[in-house]
This record gives C-alpha cells, structure tokens and sequence, in this order.
C-alpha cells in the first residue's frame, strides 16, 4: 500500500524515495521481503515494528550503506530523483553524500567538536567559510551555546544527547536532501530525546527524514507518515504491513496487525 | 559445596539446603590467596629480570669507565673506535646502528603500514586468510638466514644498480633493508590488530557521510589507531636497533673510523651507506666471539656500548611515546 495524495514540491512527483521490490538477503537469510513504499519529500518518515522487522536492514538500503556488509544483497529499486540508486551507473559515494545517516549510538570522531562538523565538508571540498558553516550547523541543532567556547575539545567529551546532536550537525555540514535516522534516541534519556525529537520537527522543513524507531509514542508524536513492518515467524523475514499518514496508521489502520501491535497486544 | 555470602536470602525460601550456620563473615580462601601471591611473582619476576640486566650492565660498564685509559667525554665524542690504541669513540658504532635502522625503518614502517591498512580495510576474509600466513612466516626465519639473504641477494642487486665501485661487499644498505622485511611482520600485525581495533561506527560515520574508502581508512581509522601504530613502531625499532646476526654477517667486520667530526661529516663522508661499517651489536658479537679474556678492557668496553645500546632503545621508546600520546585520538 501505498502513500498517495502527497503536496510535495520537488522533484520525484512529491517523493524524495521511491522503494519498489525492495528484498535484502544476508547470505542466505531472507532479511527483508517485497517492500514497495514511498519517501514523500519535506516530512518525516517514520518505520516503526517489532525488533528483528527489518526496518533497520531497509534504512540502510537508502543509502547504500549495506554495501559495507560482504554478504548482503540487495533486490529491486530505490528511486531517488529519478534515479535508481541500486542502477550500474551509480556511485554509491554520491549516494550517501546526498542521503546522509544519523546512528542508533552516538558515534562522534574521536576529534575536535569543530572537526567533527567541519570533516564530511572537508572531504568534498568546500571552499567557502568553514567556520560559518560549523557554528551555522551547530546553530541548526540547538548545540552553540553550549559548546562554542570548547570547539577544540573532543566530541566524545560532550554528554551523549549532545553527542547525538553533534552527530546530526556533522550529517547536515554536507548539505544532504535526506537524513536517514536509526533510532536515534535509543541510547539517550528522555530529556535527551525531547531534544532530539523537537529537532526533527525543525530539520523537516528543510530535509526529508527517514526515522527508524522502536518506540511508538514516537512515532506518533514526530512523524508525519508511519510504515509498519512485521517479522514473519516460520523465516524471520520482515514485511512492510502497512503505511500511510501517522493519523492514520494510529487511529484507524487497514490491517488487524497494525491495530494489534500499536494498541500493544502484539510485539 | 561452596556459597557465596549472603545467598540464603535468594534460596531461603526455595527449601534448598545451604549452610547458612557460617553467615556472613569473613572467609579464608586459600586458593584465591594463592594464586595471588602466584600471579604477582609472575609479574615480579620480568621486574626483576630487567632490573638485573640493566645492574650487570651498569656495574660492569662502571669498571669500563673507572679504568685510567678511558676518558668519559672521548667516548661520548669520539669517532675512532680502536681498542688496540686504546681508542674508545663509540660514534663509528653508534652511527653505523642508526644507519642500519634508520633504513630498515624507512622501509619497514611505510611497507607495513600499507600492508596493514589493506589487510584491516580492504582485503577481502579470503585473502586476509592467505596472506597473513604468509607474512608471519617471515617472522619465523632464523636471522641467521636473512644475513646470508642481504649478502648474496640483496647485495648483488644493489652492487647491480648503483655500481660495483659504489657499493661494496659488506655495506650498511643491504643490513638495512633485510632488517626492514625482518621487522615487517612485526609493523603489520601489530598495526593491523590497531586498526582492526577501531571501532566499525566511526567507519559508519565517515562512509554515512560521503567519504570514500581511502579517505576513511587515511583519515578516520589510521589517526583513531595512532597509539597502537606507534607502538608497532617502537617495538620494531627496538628490533632494529638491537638486531644482531644480520649486521655481523652483511655490514661489515670493522667500525668505519674517523680522526674527528669534521673528517666524518665532511662530505658526509659517515652517512654513505654503501660502505661497510660495524655496528655495536656486530661488534660486541665479533669481540666476544673471538679469544677474549676476562677482565681486560676489551671485554669491559663491550659492556658500555650494550648499556649505551639499551640506553638508546630506552630513550626511542620514551620519545615515541611523547609523539604518540600528542597526536592519538582516543576513541574509547
């Protein structure tokens, strides 16, 4: 099923990705079956299901970044700009430059606050004002004030809500049209995850956001279009059950399971 | 049966019978005092194996230094090393060990950390599985081996290349880099298990973001891993330093003396490596291998140039560690 009668604005038809026949094998597991979904352009996302679902393994087939696994395979199309990310042509390095990653454990480099933002800039050579860049990045995640007299100290320095925050300026220094994000605030208090969660909301308005997320309330509270997934039992394959507008898929969904899983008899 | 204190209160009300006449006080265990005790002389004794080594050195250099023929600042300065003369500059040794290792270094380090960086980064599990093998089959060759290795083949090719009135017989560069594939495996597996060390969401992180392999591998990875890189660098340099049979076989049978510093940097006269020199490890072994008798200064100077050389490996180790603690990143 698909999300229709999104007011999109750029390009791809209101869409950012368009996932179709999408399956991932890990060797011989079956890891994600058939998930056909769209991405739709300026919101956010959000893929929610049971641990071992899937929705991770899919996150990371956004952006290539299952190319890094030796044995995962991947079937069927991403389309992103009219493109199919998985074509022979393309660079799966332009790829995640354009679709960037936020991780489940805050994973700053063991460098300096500054360098951390400044890295992924650095490597594809932006010439302007890196200083502007880094202080407008860290302004963007609501981290300035609180580091902006310790730049040069090392990231791993800062508390792990902030460390998440870092993580999320050095993903946007690049400039990407979509930030993909695996459970973000899994490995941070509820402070921390308010924080983060109020970030999403701001950081839509300019970017796609694909949010994997274990927690429900979540999902609910920050996401615009919420995918279900479900783990068939006898392979342990994940699904796409349903997606649609988060109001939707919480108040009225099409599929018993759905209904099931978010009212908390199953999961 | 044994119980741990305090676990009546978890089984108490199962019915499984515990003794719990003994309560909570204080226990002997003799086994655990034992193997304390057994674990701390283990400790103890690679202490004490140091300390008397650096005792017998300095005590029998100490009886080098008191003899009246021996002056401290000659030895320290000096750029003739003959004994017969009573000539005791330690610098032709000291400069001909630097040389040696300075080339193997130079060869060892760049070398291995490449091979490094592709058998953590790149190779595929096969490949890893053949080559690493193979590599630490070099670390098994008796050195004895690698001597005759730089004389016969090494040397030849670099008499080929440079010319046979350049290059002679027994010189410092063949030495060298047979030195550097001895300490090879050494620089790699040791840097490999650094890098391989680092953990996978800081590649995560660098790929997430557009970077390529290279730029992942050279600028996220390798300054993550810096402190254990340095310290592959330390030890094989240690090696170098004190390597013995490669030196005594293929750089020479006899210090390259000099009347004086002017003599021996004039045209750096000192640093050709296509002579032969003697470095101090070849010359304590050609000494002491020869008919040497006990208690003349010969046999007591052979104790000042190895506490000199310990000295020197010593203070590398110091030094590297300074660099290393200033530019690692700590990742953990």
């Amino acid at each position: 099923m698909a999300v229709s009668n999104v007011d999109g604005t750029t390009e791809g038809g209101g869409y950012a990705l368009t996932a179709s026949n999408l399956q991932v094998w890990y060797g011989g597991f079956h890891a994600v079956s058939d998930v056909s979904m769209e991405v739709p352009t300026h919101r956010i996302t959000a893929m929610i299901g049971p641990s071992g679902c899937g929705k991770s393994t899919l996150l990371r087939t956004f952006n290539r970044m299952n190319d890094l696994v030796d044995v995962a395979r991947v079937e069927g199309s991403v389309h992103y700009r009219g493109v199919d990310i998985y074509g022979p042509d393309v660079d799966p390095v332009e790829v995640r430059r354009r679709i960037g990653m936020v991780f489940q454990k805050p994973n700053p480099f063991p460098k300096s606050i500054f360098e951390n933002v400044a890295w992924g800039a650095r490597i594809h050579g932006f010439k302007g004002d890196m200083e502007q860049l880094v202080e407008d990045c860290l302004r963007r995640v609501v981290l300035w004030d609180e580091v902006k007299d310790k730049l040069n100290q090392s990231g791993l320095s800062l508390s792990g809500g902030q460390q998440q925050r870092l993580c999320i300026a050095r993903a946007i220094a690049v400039q990407p049209d979509i930030v993909l994000m695996d459970e973000p605030c899994s490995a941070l208090d509820p402070i921390a995850t308010l924080h983060i969660e109020e970030l999403m909301r701001d950081l839509a308005a300019q970017y796609t956001i694909v949010v994997v997320t274990h927690n429900m309330q979540q999902a609910a509270r920050v996401s615009d279009y919420t995918a279900f997934f479900s783990v068939i039992p006898e392979t342990r394959t994940g699904e796409l059950v349903e997606v649609g507008p988060t109001d939707m898929i919480f108040d009225s969904p099409d599929n018993p399971r759905t209904n099931d899983y978010i009212t908390g008899r199953f999961g | 049966m044994s119980v741990k204190p305090g676990a009546e209160f978890l089984t108490g009300g199962l019915g499984i019978e515990m003794d719990s006449r003994r309560g909570l006080g204080r226990r002997r265990r003799p086994f655990e005092q034992f193997m304390h005790g057994a674990l701390w002389l283990c400790g103890a004794i690679s202490i004490l194996t140091t300390i008397g080594i650096v005792y017998m050195l300095g005590q029998e250099a100490l009886l080098f230094f008191r003899r009246e023929e021996v002056r401290l600042l000659d030895f320290l300065t000096g750029w003739t090393w003959q004994p017969q003369t009573l000539q005791f500059g330690i610098w032709p040794l000291v400069n001909a060990t630097m040389g040696a290792s300075l080339i193997a270094m130079a060869l060892a380090l760049p070398l291995g950390l490449l091979i490094a960086i592709y058998l953590s980064e790149y190779a595929s599990f096969k490949a890893r599985r053949i080559l690493k093998p193979i590599l630490e089959v070099l670390a098994g060759i008796p050195t004895v081996v690698y001597g005759y290795f730089a004389l016969t083949f090494v040397t030849p090719i670099l008499r080929n290349m440079f010319g046979v009135e350049v290059v002679e017989i027994f010189n410092i560069a063949s030495a060298g880099l047979v030195i550097g594939v001895l300490v090879l495996p050494t620089v790699t597996s040791m840097s490999e298990d650094a890098l391989r060390a680092v953990p996978v969401a800081l590649r995560e992180a660098a790929v997430g973001l557009g970077a390529t392999k290279l730029e992942t591998s050279v600028r996220v990875v390798v300054p993550a891993a810096l402190s254990g890189i340095s310290a592959a660098f330390i030890v094989a340099m240690s090696r170098a330093v004190g390597e013995t049979m490669i030196v005594a076989v293929a750089a020479g049978a006899g210090p390259r003396n000099f009347a004086d510093w002017s003599e021996a940097l004039g045209g750096l006269r000192a640093l050709n490596p296509f002579q032969s020199a003697e470095t101090m490890t070849g010359h304590i072994v050609r000494i002491s291998g020869g008919d040497i008798s006990y208690d003349s200064l010969d046999y007591d100077s052979l104790f000042a140039i190895g506490l000199l050389l310990f000295l020197m490996t010593l203070g590398l180790n110091i030094f590297s560690r300074a660099i290393a603690s200033r530019f690692r990143e700590r990742y953990d």
